[in-house]
C-alpha cells in the first residue's frame, strides 16, 4: 500500500505584482477556478500520482477580527500557496514536480519575496513548505492509478450489463457473477481493463506508523492522571472563556460570497478553504494543539476508510497553522455544493465541528466545546462565508467521480478478487453497478 | 417560561392563506405577474386588496387573493434599502441572479434563464397577484381585482393561467400527496436529534419570525419601532425590541415548468419493447407511485408522526426504510429524491452506545447508508396549479408538438437556499444523489452533461433478476420557462409596506 503525502509551499507574494499573479494564475484555467490539465506553465495532468492541487493567493479574509480582544491586527502577508495531495513521498512528488512544471512555477515564484531569475525552484520550494498540524485522507493508500483502474473496470461492466441487460435478468446470480468474471478476464488479456496489484507499503513509513498508532495511546495513558487532576480547572477556564468570547456574525457581504460561488460547481467536488485568527491566550492554544493532535491521529489511524465521522463526502483535508499558530486555516475537498457541505458539517459532525472552529474568533458561542456553536445554522453558515477565500485555481485527477463513487468502484474490484460469494454477496456486489 | 410563549394560537387572521390552504375547492386561479409603473397607485392598491387569510370558515368562500413581491418590487414600491437588506441573500439575488445559482438549480441549457418568458434577469416581475374562485364566481372575481388603481399601478408582464385537472398533473399522476404537516400549536420540540422520520414540521420552516427545525429564528427584516410609528407591526418575538416585517410571512417560489406530456409517453412506449415493461409500469416506476398515487413501498406498520393513519386520498403513511435496496422503489424514482423521508441519524438500535457509534461515523448498514441528508431540514410545502388542457397517455401517444401544458411549480418555505435550492441542487438535479451516478430526476432532469459524464440521461430501477435495468438516453421532459423568489407577507406587513411613502 503506498500511502498519500500532502504539500503545502506558501510564499508571500510582493504587493506590487499581485495583480500579474492573479492573471498568471487566471492562464492555468479552463473554467472559472478549474485547471487545464494540460496547461503549458502547471501541466497538472502529468503526474500521475497527484490527486488534488490547488493555486491560489491566501489572502487573510478578516485581518482586523483579533481586534475585538484589544489586540492590534497581525496577519500574515498575502501569499501564493501551492497545494498537492500526491501518492507517495512528498519529496519524490516535490523533484518531480520542480523539473516537470519549472518554466510555469518560475513565471509564478517569479511574483514572491525571494525568488530571483537565479533561484532554484526545487530548493525554493523545499525552503517555503508549510506542514499540517492534522491531514486527512479518505482512503489512505487508495493511489490515482487505482482510482482510474477501477473507475474504468465499473464503466466497462456497467457498459456490459446495459448491453447484455435481456440475457442476464433471467441468470441466477452465481451464472451472473461467472459471466462478469469471464468478460473481465478476456478485457484484461486484451488489455482493455488494467487492475494492477497495489505496490509494497514503504517499510520506513509502516514502522512510523504503527509507533504512531501505538505511542499515542501510550502517552495519553501516561498523561491521564494529570488531564484528570486537570480536567475540572480545565472545564471552569473552558466556561470562563465560552461564556466571554466575543461573536462576530454580520451577514456575510453578497458580492464577495458571489464572487466565491463563480468558481464552485464546475465540477461534482469543490475545493474549500477557511481561515482566521485563533482565540488569543495559552489555553485556546494548547487546547486547539491538543486537539489537533488527536485529529491527526483519528486520520491516521480511525478515519482512513472512506469517512470522517459520519461524512463520506471529504477526499483530502488539512488544518494549517499560521502566522506564528496566531491564525490557522482549514481546507477540505468535499463532493456536492457549499449548502450541502456546511448542512453535513452542521447535522451531522457539529459537534466535531466545534470542538476544533469554536477556538477560532468570532464563532457562534459553544456549550462545553461540543454543544452550541455549529446549531445555529445560519449564524454557523455566516461564518463560513465570511472567512472563506476564492481557490483561483483547482485540479483534480478523476473529474465527475465523488467519494462515494470511488468507495463502490473500488467494492466492485474487490469481487473479483475473492474466489467465491454468496447468492446474497452477488446481489449486493451487483447492486454497485 | 418559554411553555407559555407557545401556547399561543395561530395568527391566522394574519397568514395569508395559501399557508394553510390549497385553496382546492376553488378550481379556477390565474396568477398575474406585474411590473410597477406607478408606486404611489400599486401602494394603494396593496392597500385596500382583500387578501384572503387563513382562517378556518363556517362557509369556505368562493374567491381567494394572494399577493407577493420580489426583492425588486419591493424596491419599486418604495421600500428603504436597509429594510430589503434585511431579507436573505438568494430572495435579493434573485433566481436568475447569478450563474452559480442556475448551475445549482439545474437551469443551464434548454432551461437556461436566457430563454425564459419571464424571470430572467431584466423581465423580473415585482407583483405576483394570485387570483382563484370557483368557476361560477372566477370572471367577475378577477374584475373586482384588477379594478380601482390596479390599471394604473401596474403592466402587466404576464397572466400564468390554471387548468383544473382533478387533482392530476400533465402527465396523469396523482399530484400534491405529500405535505409536510405544520406545527402550528408548535407543541413539538426540534432542536434534538430525530431517530425516525416525521412529517411534523416547525412552524419556522414556513413561516418567518418563528423558531424553525433549529430552534432558531431565520433572520429576516426587524425594524426599528421609531420606522412603524403606527404599530402596524408585531414585536419580533426573538427580539422584543424590534418590530417583524417577516412574521407570518415567508418566501414563495415560483417556477414556470412545461411538460412534454406527448413525448414522456411516447418515450416510455418506445422503451416497451425493450424492457418487457408497459409504459404505465415504467412511469410509475420513474415516479414511485401509482398513476392514483399509491406509494411502490408498502405501508409503514407503526404510526409517522404528522401523518394521520386515516388522512383522506392516496396513501402517504410511508418511509423508504423496507426498501434499502431500492427493489420496490427506486433510488432515483422522483418521490425518493424530494422527500428521503429518512431521519437524523442512519437506522440501527435505539441503545446509546449504538448512536453514538452510529454518531461516530461507524455501523453502517450497507454502502449507501448515510449518504442522504436528513430530510427534516430541507421540506417544501407546495401550492402550484397545472396548465393546459388534459391529455390522457393514450392520446399521448398521437400528440404532437405545440400546445402548452405544464405545472405553475409553487413552493413555500422560510429559508430558499436550505430548503428549496437545496431540494432542486441536491435531490432533484443532483447527479450522484444517494450513490447513483449519470443520472438526474427522470421527471424534472436538464439531462445536461455534467464534469466527467457527458449525459445525465439514465434512469435505474430493479426488475426481477439480480441485475438492475437501466433506461438511457432519457430526453427533457421539464423544461423551465420562468421563475422568480417572491416573498409572501403577513397581511400586517403588507399593510405596512402598502403604508410606506417612499
Amino acid at each position: 500500500m503506498l500511502p498519500q503525502s500532502s504539500i503545502l509551499i506558501m510564499a508571500p507574494v510582493v504587493p506590487a505584482r499581485i495583480d500579474e499573479l492573479r492573471r498568471l494564475l487566471d492562464r492555468l484555467n479552463h473554467q472559472p477556478g478549474l485547471a487545464d490539465p494540460a496547461n503549458p506553465l502547471v501541466p497538472f495532468g502529468r503526474f500521475d500520482r497527484l490527486h488534488l492541487a490547488r493555486l491560489m493567493i491566501l489572502e487573510d479574509p478578516t485581518p482586523d477580527d483579533i481586534a475585538v480582544y484589544g489586540l492590534a491586527p497581525a496577519s500574515f502577508p498575502a501569499s501564493l500557496a501551492v497545494f498537492a495531495d500526491c501518492d507517495g513521498s512528498a519529496d519524490a512528488f516535490l523533484g518531480e514536480f520542480a523539473q516537470r512544471a519549472e518554466a510555469g512555477l518560475r513565471q509564478l515564484f517569479g511574483c514572491c519575496h525571494g525568488f530571483g531569475s537565479a533561484s532554484d525552484v526545487l530548493d525554493f520550494m523545499r525552503r517555503h513548505r508549510q506542514p499540517s498540524a492534522a491531514d486527512y485522507v479518505n482512503w489512505i493508500g487508495r493511489t490515482v492509478r487505482q482510482i482510474r483502474e477501477e473507475a474504468a473496470l465499473h464503466d466497462a461492466l456497467a457498459a456490459y450489463v446495459d448491453a447484455n441487460a435481456a440475457a442476464l435478468a433471467g441468470e441466477a446470480p452465481q451464472a451472473v457473477r461467472q459471466r462478469l468474471l469471464g468478460f473481465v478476464t478476456a478485457q484484461r488479456q486484451a488489455g482493455a481493463i488494467t487492475l494492477t496489484p497495489p505496490e509494497p507499503t514503504p517499510a520506513g513509513w509502516f514502522l512510523g506508523n504503527l509507533l504512531h498508532l501505538l505511542g499515542v495511546p501510550l502517552l495519553l495513558i501516561l498523561a491521564s492522571p494529570f488531564l484528570l487532576l486537570y480536567l475540572p480547572f480545565f472545564l471552569w477556564q473552558l466556561r470562563r472563556h465560552e461564556t466571554a468570547d466575543p461573536e462576530i456574525l454580520p451577514r456575510p457581504d453578497p458580492a464577495r460570497r458571489a464572487a466565491i460561488a463563480a468558481l464552485e460547481d464546475h465540477d461534482v467536488t469543490n475545493p474549500y478553504i477557511v481561515c482566521g485568527y485563533l482565540k488569543p491566550g495559552l489555553f485556546r492554544l494548547s487546547l486547539v494543539v491538543f486537539l489537533l493532535w488527536l485529529v491527526d491521529y483519528g486520520a491516521r489511524h480511525i478515519y482512513n476508510r472512506g469517512h470522517l465521522a459520519r461524512v463520506q463526502t471529504i477526499h483530502f483535508a488539512r488544518w494549517v497553522f499560521l502566522n506564528g499558530r496566531k491564525q490557522m486555516f482549514f481546507a477540505s475537498n468535499y463532493d456536492g455544493s457549499l449548502e450541502s457541505y456546511m448542512d453535513d458539517f452542521i447535522n451531522k459532525v457539529g459537534w466535531g465541528l466545534n470542538l476544533l472552529f469554536s477556538n477560532g474568533v468570532g464563532y457562534p458561542r459553544t456549550d462545553w466545546l461540543i454543544s452550541g456553536g455549529a446549531s445555529d445554522e445560519q449564524k454557523f453558515k455566516y461564518f463560513i462565508h465570511r472567512h472563506q477565500i476564492p481557490v483561483q485555481v483547482w485540479y483534480k485527477a478523476y473529474p465527475g467521480l465523488t467519494a462515494v463513487d470511488l468507495l463502490r468502484n473500488a467494492r466492485l474490484r474487490d469481487g473479483f478478487e475473492r474466489s467465491t460469494m454468496s447468492d446474497a454477496e452477488i446481489r449486493e456486489w451487483l447492486g454497485l453497478l | 417560561m418559554a411553555g407559555s410563549a407557545m401556547s399561543v394560537s395561530p395568527e391566522f387572521s394574519d397568514i395569508q392563506g395559501i399557508v394553510r390552504f390549497g385553496h382546492r375547492r376553488l378550481t379556477a386561479a390565474c396568477f398575474f405577474l406585474l411590473r410597477i409603473v406607478d408606486a404611489a397607485a400599486a401602494r394603494r392598491w396593496l392597500a385596500q386588496a382583500p387578501v384572503t387569510d387563513a382562517v378556518q370558515r363556517d362557509a369556505p368562500p368562493d374567491t381567494a387573493l394572494q399577493v407577493a413581491l420580489t426583492a425588486e418590487g419591493l424596491r419599486a414600491l418604495g421600500t428603504p434599502e436597509g429594510i430589503v437588506a434585511g431579507f436573505s441573500a438568494e430572495f435579493i439575488a434573485g433566481m436568475a441572479g447569478d450563474g452559480n445559482r442556475s448551475q445549482r438549480l439545474g437551469d443551464v441549457g434548454g432551461n437556461a434563464p436566457a430563454q425564459w418568458g419571464w424571470g430572467r434577469p431584466g423581465a423580473v416581475p415585482h407583483v405576483l397577484v394570485m387570483v382563484y374562485a370557483t368557476p361560477a364566481r372566477f370572471a367577475a372575481w378577477r374584475d373586482e381585482v384588477t379594478s380601482g388603481m390596479w390599471a394604473r399601478a401596474f403592466a402587466l408582464i404576464g397572466c400564468l393561467d390554471t387548468s383544473d385537472l382533478g387533482g392530476r398533473e400533465p402527465f396523469g399522476f396523482a399530484d400534491g400527496i405529500s405535505q409536510p404537516t405544520l406545527d402550528w400549536e408548535r407543541s413539538g420540540a426540534f432542536d434534538n436529534v430525530q431517530l425516525d422520520y416525521r412529517n411534523l414540521a416547525a412552524l419556522g420552516e414556513f413561516l418567518l419570525g418563528y423558531p424553525n427545525e433549529y430552534a432558531r429564528y431565520t433572520d429576516r427584516p426587524l425594524i426599528d419601532p421609531a420606522a412603524d410609528p403606527s404599530g402596524l407591526l408585531p414585536a419580533a418575538e426573538d427580539m422584543p425590541g424590534r418590530r417583524d416585517l417577516g412574521r407570518n410571512g415567508t418566501y414563495l417560489v415560483l417556477r414556470d415548468l412545461s411538460q412534454d406530456v406527448g413525448g414522456f409517453w411516447q418515450f416510455l412506449d418506445r422503451q416497451g419493447g425493450e424492457t418487457g415493461l408497459a409504459a404505465q409500469a415504467l412511469a410509475e416506476a420513474m415516479v414511485g407511485r401509482t398513476m392514483d398515487g399509491a406509494p411502490l413501498v408498502p405501508l409503514s406498520r407503526g404510526p409517522v408522526a404528522g401523518i394521520g393513519a386515516e388522512d383522506h386520498g392516496p396513501p402517504n403513511r410511508f418511509t423508504f426504510a423496507d426498501d434499502p435496496d431500492g427493489a420496490r422503489c427506486p433510488f432515483g424514482a422522483h418521490i425518493r429524491r424530494v422527500n428521503p423521508r429518512n431521519a437524523d441519524m442512519p437506522g440501527g438500535p435505539g441503545g446509546a452506545i449504538s448512536r453514538l457509534i452510529r454518531t461516530a461515523g461507524f455501523g453502517r448498514q450497507g454502502w449507501r447508508d448515510d449518504l442522504v441528508a436528513p430530510a427534516r431540514f430541507h421540506r417544501i410545502l407546495r401550492r402550484g396549479r397545472p396548465y393546459g388542457a388534459k391529455l390522457t397517455p393514450e392520446e399521448a401517444q398521437h400528440a404532437g408538438a405545440g400546445e402548452e401544458r405544464g405545472i405553475r411549480f409553487i413552493c413555500l418555505n422560510a429559508n430558499i437556499s436550505r430548503q428549496f435550492e437545496f431540494v432542486q441542487n441536491a435531490w432533484v438535479m443532483g447527479t450522484k444523489f444517494n450513490g447513483l451516478t449519470a443520472e438526474s430526476d427522470p421527471l424534472l432532469g436538464n439531462r445536461q452533461p455534467v464534469s466527467g459524464c457527458p449525459a445525465t440521461d439514465s434512469f435505474t430501477y430493479s426488475r426481477d433478476g439480480a441485475v438492475r435495468r437501466r433506461l438511457r438516453g432519457i430526453p427533457q421532459f421539464v423544461t423551465v420557462r420562468g421563475g422568480a423568489y417572491f416573498f409572501l407577507p403577513g397581511i400586517r406587513a403588507l399593510r405596512y409596506l402598502a403604508a410606506m411613502n417612499g
